[in-house]
């Protein structure tokens, strides 16, 4: 941030207090909304809080946590929550990146490709998951029609079966969300500058030299962006799980928000629940400091 | 396919005479590459479609062949039974309010925390910024226990307030505009204040009118990301009448049990408004996601 110098020498006192005046409607709303319930999840954590009495109920000290690291549950719901993540974020990285590339080099069609890969992002997760169980129904769905095209006789149940479940639901996910990569891709092709691209073409390099030397090692910093918003949003997955399976077959499929969601408001137990939140936001704060060390780094090397 | 043309750059360099043989393997690569973005591209449009041409199926036809995508009958039933049964229009009424709500109440308020952090010198302005900062990193949907708590005991339950004003305090929003306010020339907003306006109406007479690109920006992402949202609204609505749109679909499937033209009428239905919207601001929405990589 650059220091400006203050404004004019006419600074009186209704001067002083027109900045913190301007950022208080905002800074109530964010001490109200943001930080009172990150304190409160972290005092919390600490006491037997049930959703059916007021008050924060019992001191436990460490009860909580000790149940929550010792509950087989908690771990589970966090592998599948960080299978999710994997699940999602390599194809949500790589194929965006190779999609956009591709539709860089073309300019006149490229209203049509960022329409079909970016429309179905701004869709609600209701309509997704939707058409995705319908997609993937027993017997009378697309998905297993389509496999069947190519010789799979006895296609898998996508949804109903475990081992398939959490994959097709990352399916359905990649397809949903792509979009959003996507033009972020396309907006880094708009910094890699067109004489870098001519004068390796004039040394001899061919297309695909060309992106694979020059292109994509310039989209650097967009795909830690990319990467790191993706980690983040996945481990934030809840709402197209809760309506294909509800978690389900056998649990294959509930992630972590999940367990939040179910031993909070379905069983009431507030105290155990910000104990699992504050897991979970140390899983993804720890995420974003990464993010922020790697960029800091990347800016001081340029 | 012949509507498609190649970057001008990519002909042109024809001019610097490379060998033939380059040009070829140019024009073959280009040729591969729109190939595999066609195909993808109808791959992914497939489900859309099939959701289209299911939904406009007569019932009987859905049932004997699921996977079929053209009828010879097509028919608006499943529209109207959807209307019919469900409450299809106060979803949308209430979409539309809680959406407008939360989007204007963002642009106001980010937009003068933004000012204030940009233009304004004051002591702790950097501490604040700081602390905003910080407010990126925390996931609300990690908060919404308390978050519901605080609701619930002021009696915001199933109300458009208990909807709207947790979605209110977007950072994101705030960097949005700061971002945007801190590329404005100096001397304008210099000039606006030794002409005797204040702080606000400088922000509002001065700083707002030209800051078109960050308040388009910002509206269609807060109004797209409330529309969507389907976690918050399911936990602070329960009377039918209030739900929004996307909290109401998932009760149709109760409501119908199977019947797939129906679900797919009711996803066309719910994927219409946005559609349009992406349809009418496709470049405003690009440009936003492009400048902030917000998400």
């Amino acid at each position: 941030m650059a220091t400006t110098t203050a404004p004019s020498s006419t600074s009186s006192r209704g001067d002083r207090w027109a900045g913190p005046g301007m950022l208080l409607p905002f800074a109530l709303f964010y001490l109200v909304f943001l930080v009172g319930p990150l304190i409160y999840t972290v005092v919390a954590g600490f006491f037997e809080t049930s959703l059916l009495k007021s008050g924060l109920g019992d001191f436990a000290g460490l009860t909580n946590y000790k149940e929550v690291l010792g509950d087989a549950e908690f771990w589970r719901t966090l592998r599948n929550t960080l299978w999710f993540t994997v699940l999602t974020t390599v194809p949500l990285v790589l194929l965006s990146l190779a999609l956009a590339v591709l539709a860089d080099r073309f300019v006149r069609g490229r209203w049509f490709f960022r329409f079909a890969f970016f429309a179905p992002f701004v869709l609600p997760s209701a309509v997704i998951s939707l058409l995705f169980m319908f997609i993937y129904a027993d017997q009378l769905g697309l998905a297993q029609e389509a496999v069947k095209w190519f010789g799979v006789e006895t296609p898998p149940s996508w949804l109903g079966d475990p081992d398939w479940a959490m994959i097709s639901i990352a399916a359905a996910t990649v397809w949903w969300t792509i979009g959003f990569n996507f033009v972020l891709y396309l907006a880094g092709l708009q910094d890699v500058p067109r004489e870098v691209h001519e004068a390796a073409a004039i040394d001899g390099a061919g297309p695909w030299q060309r992106i694979r030397h020059v292109v994509v090692p310039m989209l650097g910093r967009t795909t830690t962006l990319v990467t790191v918003l993706q980690i983040i949003a996945s481990l934030k997955v809840f709402d197209q799980i809760y309506m294909m399976t509800s978690g389900g077959p056998d649990g294959s499929t509930r992630p972590s928000l999940q367990l939040i969601y179910d031993t909070g408001f379905v069983e009431g137990r507030v105290g155990y629940a910000s104990t699992v939140s504050l897991l979970l936001f140390l899983v993804i704060l720890f995420v974003s400091l990464v993010w922020f060390a790697l960029v800091r780094r990347a800016e001081k090397e340029n | 396919m012949t509507a498609i043309a190649t970057r001008p750059e990519t002909e042109q360099r024809g001019g610097t005479t490379p060998p033939a043989r380059r040009r070829d393997s140019e024009r073959l690569f280009n040729r591969v590459a729109l190939g595999t973005l066609i195909a993808l591209a109808l791959l992914w449009l497939v489900p859309l479609a099939w959701a289209l041409a299911t939904s406009v199926r007569p019932a009987q036809e859905v049932v004997t062949n699921p996977t079929g995508w053209f009828t010879a009958h097509p028919t608006l039933d499943a529209y109207g039974e959807i209307f019919d049964a469900g409450k299809l229009p106060y979803w949308y009424a209430n979409s539309f309010i809680t959406s407008i709500l939360t989007t204007v109440l963002t642009v106001i308020m980010a937009s003068l925390a933004a000012f204030a952090l940009s233009q304004t010198r004051f002591r702790l302005r950097r501490a604040a910024f700081v602390m905003l900062l910080a407010g990126i990193m925390i996931p609300g949907q990690v908060l919404m226990i308390p978050q519901f708590l605080a609701l619930q005991s002021a009696g915001l339950l199933n109300t458009y307030w208990g909807v709207v004003l947790p979605q209110v305090p977007n950072v994101v929003a705030v960097f949005v505009f700061k971002q945007f306010f801190d590329g404005i020339p100096r001397e304008l907003i210099d000039a606006a204040r030794a002409d005797g306006a204040g702080w606000l109406r400088t922000y509002w007479q001065i700083v707002m009118p030209i800051s078109r690109p960050a308040v388009s920006a910002v509206t269609i992402f807060v109004f797209v990301g409330v529309w969507n949202n389907f976690l918050w609204p399911l936990l602070v609505v329960t009377d039918p009448e209030m739900m929004t749109l996307p909290v109401g679909l998932t009760s149709v499937q109760d409501v119908f049990g199977v019947p797939y033209a129906q679900l797919m009428a009711s996803a066309v239905l719910g994927a219409i408004p946005l559609l349009a919207v992406f349809a009418l601001f496709q470049r405003r929405i690009v440009e936003g996601i492009a400048g902030t990589g917000l998400k």
